[in-house]
């Protein structure tokens, strides 16, 4: 077991000037065979990985990783999480990933920085003030701590928010969820390593799977850069790259693979405690700790894998904010980047068994995956381990988008999940 | 920027002037067969989508120029378009013996069956 990450363990490493802190997880050589492998070492895989050693004691595992580990999505989004979805399959995931947030640093002895600071999604249409209030009900009979909030509540907790009534899109309210709000993403990939790593898992960065060996209808092993990998179970969780991954074991996906942009100001004093979406004007702002203004907007509308967006995307985005905050009209960008998002049809993920035996998948998180990701990884191993559907995961089947049973959040959600 | 060239009307631009209209190719099942389309095509119609990473073949409607549709072929990872074409038409040879994976296969049996035909 790997000591604690404490108080103590601070001041004991002090003493040595920080010498002797240990790797956070190994860098192994793959066995030949495995119970289980993970393709993707992002939250949601690790997550996954974490999961299966730690509820199911499956720890003969690993997680293969083509980059580094968190390098993805999970490193590249604006880590906000809510649970405040319409429809009841997606209340009952994102809720449950959300508590599990709340005490997943202690979980871990892994600092996730989880901010609770409040949700705030603006309503500056009277269609979306409708809409929000049918989120709100629909949230409310799941039993979230969920509520609208007036005008004049939205400018009290966001003082610098534009409230000019005849703006082109004034503040009609607000849809509050003040349990929601942000935490630190590299750490729960790092948190989640470390913990998998510490029950055994191995965890095997630049490695990528080039084939998937099938005997009948049964997976048997990967092909991977690093040699091939003996196993009876494959959990794919690649995200942007699913449907590449998927095509190796014959099964296409209903996805596409868009790039979704994000960026962060230069840092300024504490202007905004909580999270704020509007998405009729498609953007989003939160600030983080060290107080950049993390910002983040609408996906680009065509397929795209090279992790760099287009520059209309960007001033779109960043238009809308302005418009909303006007404060921030002449601050600077520090940064911007892209992320590959699987984009599913009902803007719903995909966490399923799959026509071959021991392959499943666990994708289509699309914009919005980082807040799933305890969730994710907790009914997915769950799935994994039993060779059935979690009763969490069993409406977000494959099998929806042949029967018709779609978890419409594309029109709930809108834009920015 | 994404350089962009209609052609129907010859129009050029970046993808601001243009509308990208996801997936090219795709055939309605109920157009051809209407009594005998099972739930798998029409799932396939509806949702199932070829993602490759690399030559990809879309639907483009020139927006700001002449209004209609057309055909591109575009690399997904470099954006680099490689062809222009009709919504009726193929793409040109060169570009479909670049093809990889499910849209060289797609084109096969497209040209097989339209030979035959």
């Amino acid at each position: 077991m790997k000591p604690r990450y404490s108080v103590f363990s601070l001041a004991r490493n002090a003493m040595n000037y920080h010498k002797d802190w240990e790797r956070a997880w190994r860098s192994p050589t793959p066995k030949p065979e495995y119970d289980a492998v993970i393709v993707g070492a992002g939250g949601h895989g690790l997550a996954t990985a974490y999961y299966l050693a730690k509820n199911h004691k499956m720890t003969n595992i690993a997680v293969v990783e083509k980059g580094w580990l968190g390098g993805g999505n999970t490193g590249r989004n604006t880590t906000i999480i809510r649970s405040n979805y319409l429809q009841d399959p997606s209340i009952a995931i994102y809720e449950l990933a959300r508590s599990l947030y709340e005490d997943l640093s202690q979980d871990l002895n892994y600092n996730v920085m989880f901010s609770p600071r409040g949700v705030l999604m603006l309503c500056q249409t009277q269609h979306e003030f409708r809409a929000f209030q049918r989120t709100a009900h629909a949230n409310r009979l799941a039993g979230l701590d969920c509520r609208m909030v007036t005008p004049q509540e939205v400018k009290e907790i966001v003082p610098i928010i534009n409230d000019d009534p005849n703006c082109r899109y004034p503040i009609l309210g607000a849809y509050y969820q003040p349990r929601g709000g942000t935490g630190r993403h590299d750490a729960v990939a790092w948190g989640y390593a470390r913990g998998a790593d510490a029950m055994g898992v191995d965890i095997i960065q630049n490695c990528e799977v080039t084939g998937i060996q099938r005997d009948g209808g049964q997976v048997v092993g990967l092909e991977t850069t690093r040699g091939v990998i003996r196993t009876k179970k494959i959990g794919v969780v690649t995200a942007g790259n699913v449907s590449t991954v998927m095509d190796m074991a014959g099964v296409r996906m209903p996805i596409e693979s868009q790039c979704l942009q994000a960026l962060v100001s230069e840092p300024i004093k504490p202007v905004i405690d909580c999270v704020v979406m509007a998405n009729t004007v498609h953007g989003y702002m939160s600030q983080s700790d060290k107080g950049e203004l993390v910002i983040g907007g609408g996906t680009d509308p065509y397929n795209n894998y090279s992790q760099r967006g287009s520059f209309p995307a960007l001033e779109h985005t960043v238009a809308a904010l302005v418009e909303t905050f006007p404060i921030i009209s002449r601050l600077r960008m520090l940064r911007m980047w892209g992320g590959i998002v699987d984009m599913t049809g009902d803007r719903s993920p995909i966490i399923s068994k799959t026509p071959v035996d021991g392959l499943f998948v666990n994708c289509g998180w699309g914009t919005g995956g980082f807040k799933a990701i305890p969730g994710s990884g907790w009914v997915f191993a769950d799935t994994i381990a039993n060779d059935r559907p979690h009763p969490i995961a069993e409406p977000f089947g494959l099998n929806r988008f042949q029967e018709g049973r779609l978890i419409d959040e594309s029109v709930a959600a809108a834009v920015a999940h | 920027m994404l350089a962009v060239k209609c052609p129907v009307c010859g129009a050029e631009g970046d993808e601001t002037d243009f509308h990208a209209g996801g997936q090219a190719h795709i055939r309605r099942p109920a157009t051809h067969d209407p009594a005998h389309v099972t739930d798998e095509e029409q799932r396939n119609y509806l949702f199932i989508r070829i993602n490759p990473k690399g030559l990809h073949f879309e639907r483009w409607r020139c927006d700001r120029g002449c209004g209609k549709w057309f055909h591109a072929a575009r690399d997904t990872v470099t954006m680099e378009f490689k062809a222009f074409y009709g919504v009726t038409e193929l793409p040109p040879a060169d570009v479909i013996a670049q093809a990889k994976g499910q849209w060289a296969e797609y084109f096969a049996n497209r040209l097989t069956s339209e030979s035959k035909a």
